[in-house]
């Protein structure tokens, strides 16, 4: 089989706190005990992915003023987990989820060459910012940054990162350094050693514009929602053309969507366990749930099997606090009106209908051919999978669809580096002059 | 005739300077385990690299270490000064989590305007500020550790719910320097609390220590002053309403046995040498810092002894198939771990949760 094919890159997701995960079914296990991390990362390492992703949480979830309690709750420390993974893996990278709002350059550099020292040079840092003065209330700071300022405090939080790694050069003595921005003034010599990867690699999460230039200027994957093909392609365009300004070749930048898989003896099958999944995943109650996060108001009067409201959402609510609000709720509640109207659907099965992110469901001839071909059309360079039952959620996938794709000549069928970036065909960086 | 004596505990730092290799780290908790110590320690400063190469995050070590080794207990320092509490408290959960109960955390400040200058956020601070502080960070964190009631979880099917919200509890922490909300993120971790240790090797750290700690170390020449240091130390920890029996209080001592074989009999008599700044300093051999801590346990100056093998590879074998296996051979040390976790090794029983204990009070 020709090598000529673009190669596919992927990585695993660990299901935590958010609906997807199938707390109900009998297979699910712990989401905090060692065993489940491992289990999860010895499978996605024996599918020679390229990386095993762990979410972060910082404040739990409340809905009308009380801890939301349908969805998995509660989690370990990303960093400190994945150091102790490095431990029961080889090659498998390591990225963890960290807040540049909450954290300062000097301590997280530090952490994270530590983790990529400790890994061989498998770390990698998938940074996320926060507004709000909600999750604030846990830290120090507070939580005052708006908006503008998340992304401004996140790009020179990279900035000064990348600068605190470059200022110790391989087989040499620390250079002192002096940052002098907007959100930092620091100065000193770095405590750690230039590790294996000489920057761990960074991920960002961005559909926004600003959120795609920061990627395409200072990020090495990029974590996206577009799944469709249609979408994807449009997406990887986008971004894809934003790296020549910043002097990057298009490669030096991998789109990963995270995507959900369903598997079945045949596509009828597979079907079948898609659709039994989702109603899983969204109880009536999690529908209900669902929409008063949009509207911002209390809902509790409807039937979920019933029409959607005709009341309008409240924008400014304060209702749902700790989780990431995704557009104008006006808009969105236009939108989800519309598609129940069209199709006649009840509160419960527009929510199932709305809020599905990708997922490729059949055999798996067919999901190994659907991925291919994502790749293959440029709609994507890889996945990011989110399994929906911890832990044992891809165990199917890599013994049933890895074969296929090493058969197709599209994945790796040898880890052939050791390092994240070996994996990636990322660019080691160079020191700075 | 002796006077009867609590069980002797043992540790050991494991500090390798500019070493950034796991398997270094790994060899020396294996052995640390094989003589079934309590536990053993990684040294850190937030700090620059000073003349060194430098220094690897300790807690991202032994949690490195924990899946590679079963029983003994592993403490970090992980400093409080310029890091948020709730991260903290985080990370030590964790390191709980996948060490499964055998986690502790040694507090320590930073005090010098170099460190400061490294975050940029506040300026440095004298040492009785920062140590009030930490002892702040050591409630807080405590207190979100036991934010989960044990049995939060509860997977009702029947209802659809995960977790009951009446078992988590908002901690409303104000400190002088910092709030936090609450609850945890992390679930309370398998030992409730992880062990808390502190450095008592200045007064400036007493009252933190007297209040928060389960272990601390002393530093002493003699096992009268260690004595006198445990007394104050224990004294202080009743006026805060704690039981005495549940401070650990170990003496310090930096150990090179690269000479003498410890040929028991002809050797000279064994003294510790004060060092600037880092703690007394055996040199000797195996068999006779064996009765060194023999003696001092029998004098019931201390609860046992923390130890800074010089050149740690060597000192630490030597340590263990040397001074440990004669004591264990004379029955004054354990052969091997009766429990799991290091509360378990340190005769500490596992706190029940104060928001439990508020609930069933106010029923």
């Amino acid at each position: 089989m020709s090598r000529q094919h673009k190669q596919i890159h992927l990585a695993a997701h660990f299901p935590g706190v958010n609906n997807t995960t199938v707390w109900t079914d009998p297979r699910s296990r712990s989401q905090i005990d060692f065993d489940s991390f491992e289990h999860l990362a010895r499978t996605a390492e024996r599918g020679l992915f390229d990386f095993f992703f762990l979410a972060e949480g910082l404040r739990l979830r409340e809905h009308n003023g009380r801890i939301h309690d349908l969805d998995v709750v509660g989690r370990p420390e990303s960093i400190t987990v994945l150091n102790a993974l490095a431990a029961v893996t080889e090659r498998l990278g390591l990225a963890a989820t960290v807040n540049a709002t909450f954290n300062e350059p000097y301590e997280l550099a530090r952490r994270l060459a530590s983790l990529d020292h400790l890994s061989g040079g498998r770390a990698a840092w998938n940074v996320v910012t926060s507004s709000d003065a909600f999750t604030g209330e846990n830290f120090r700071r507070g939580g005052f940054l708006d908006r503008a300022d998340r992304y401004t405090r996140a790009a020179e939080f990279v900035a000064t990162a990348r600068e605190l790694w470059d200022s110790w050069p391989p087989d040499a003595t620390p250079r002192p350094f002096a940052h002098t921005g907007r959100h930092f003034t620091i100065d000193g010599e770095f405590g750690v050693e230039r590790s294996p990867q000489g920057h761990p690699v960074v991920i960002q999460a961005g559909d926004s514009d600003e959120g795609r230039e920061f990627a395409a200027s200072a990020a090495d994957i990029i974590f996206t929602r577009h799944g469709s093909l249609e979408a994807g392609r449009a997406f990887y365009a986008d971004v894809k053309r934003r790296l020549a300004r910043y002097g990057r070749a298009p490669e030096e930048l991998k789109i990963m969507p995270g995507v959900t898989l369903v598997l079945g003896d045949t596509a009828a099958d597979a079907q079948e366990k898609a659709a039994e999944i989702r109603l899983q995943q969204v109880s009536p109650q999690t529908a209900l749930l669902t929409l008063e996060q949009i509207w911002g108001v209390d809902l509790s009067g409807y039937d979920p099997d019933g029409p959607l409201p005709d009341i309008d959402p409240d924008p400014d609510s304060q209702l749902t606090q700790g989780r990431v609000r995704h557009g104008d709720p006006l808009a969105v509640a236009a939108k989800w009106r519309a598609l129940s109207e069209e199709k006649g659907l009840s509160i419960r099965q527009t929510v199932i209908e709305a809020s599905g992110r990708q997922s490729f469901i059949g055999t798996p001839e067919a999901v190994a051919a659907q991925l291919a071909e994502f790749v293959a059309a440029d709609a994507a360079d890889g996945f990011i999978l989110v399994p929906h039952l911890t832990p044992g959620g891809l165990d199917d996938f890599v013994e049933r669809v890895v074969p296929l794709l090493q058969e197709r000549g599209v994945f790796r069928t040898a880890y052939t580096g050791t390092t994240l970036r070996d994996h990636l065909g990322l660019p080691y960086p160079g020191e700075r002059g | 005739m002796a006077v009867p004596t609590g069980t002797l505990h043992l540790a050991a730092a494991i500090d390798g300077d500019g070493q950034y290799q796991a398997p270094y780290y790994v060899e020396l908790a294996r052995l640390a385990e094989e003589g079934t110590l309590d536990f053993i320690t990684l040294d850190d400063t937030f700090g620059p690299p000073g003349p060194g190469r430098g220094r690897l995050d300790a807690l991202a070590v032994l949690a490195r270490v924990a899946p590679a080794t079963g029983r003994i207990g592993l403490v970090p320092t992980v400093t409080t000064t310029h890091t948020e509490p709730f991260h903290v408290s985080s990370a030590v959960a964790t390191l709980d989590w996948v060490s499964r109960g055998r986690a502790g955390w040694r507090v320590e400040v930073s005090a010098t305007e170099e460190e400061a200058r490294l975050v940029g956020r506040r300026p440095a601070a004298p040492a009785g500020e920062l140590w009030a502080e930490a002892g702040e960070v050591a409630d807080v964190v405590a207190r979100l550790w036991d934010s989960w009631e044990d049995d939060a979880e509860i997977r009702d099917t029947a209802t659809g719910r995960f977790v009951d919200r009446d078992k988590l509890h908002y901690v409303d922490f104000e400190g002088a320097r910092f709030s936090v909300r609450g609850p945890a993120i992390v679930p309370r971790p398998p030992q409730g609390h992880p062990v808390v240790a502190v450095a008592a090797t200045d007064p400036v750290t007493w009252q933190t220590a007297a209040r928060h700690a389960d272990v601390v170390y002393l530093r002493a020449t003699s096992p009268e002053e260690a004595g006198r240091i445990r007394d104050e130390l224990k004294r202080r920890a009743v006026a805060h309403g704690r039981e005495p029996g549940t401070l650990t209080v170990l003496a310090s001592i930096a150990v090179d046995l690269a000479d003498g074989e410890g040929a028991a009999g002809n050797a000279p008599p064994v003294t510790l040498t004060e060092t600037p700044g880092g703690p007394p300093l055996y040199r000797g051999g195996p068999v006779e810092l064996a009765e060194l801590i023999t003696g001092w346990h029998t004098a019931d100056a201390v609860d046992g002894f923390h130890i800074t093998p010089v050149a740690p590879r060597h000192d630490l074998e030597r340590f263990v198939n040397g001074t440990v296996a004669l004591l264990q051979h004379r029955g004054l040390f354990r052969t091997f771990y009766p429990g799991a976790t290091l509360r378990d090794h340190l005769g500490l029983s596992r706190p029940a949760g104060r928001y439990a204990l508020e609930r069933e009070a106010a029923r």
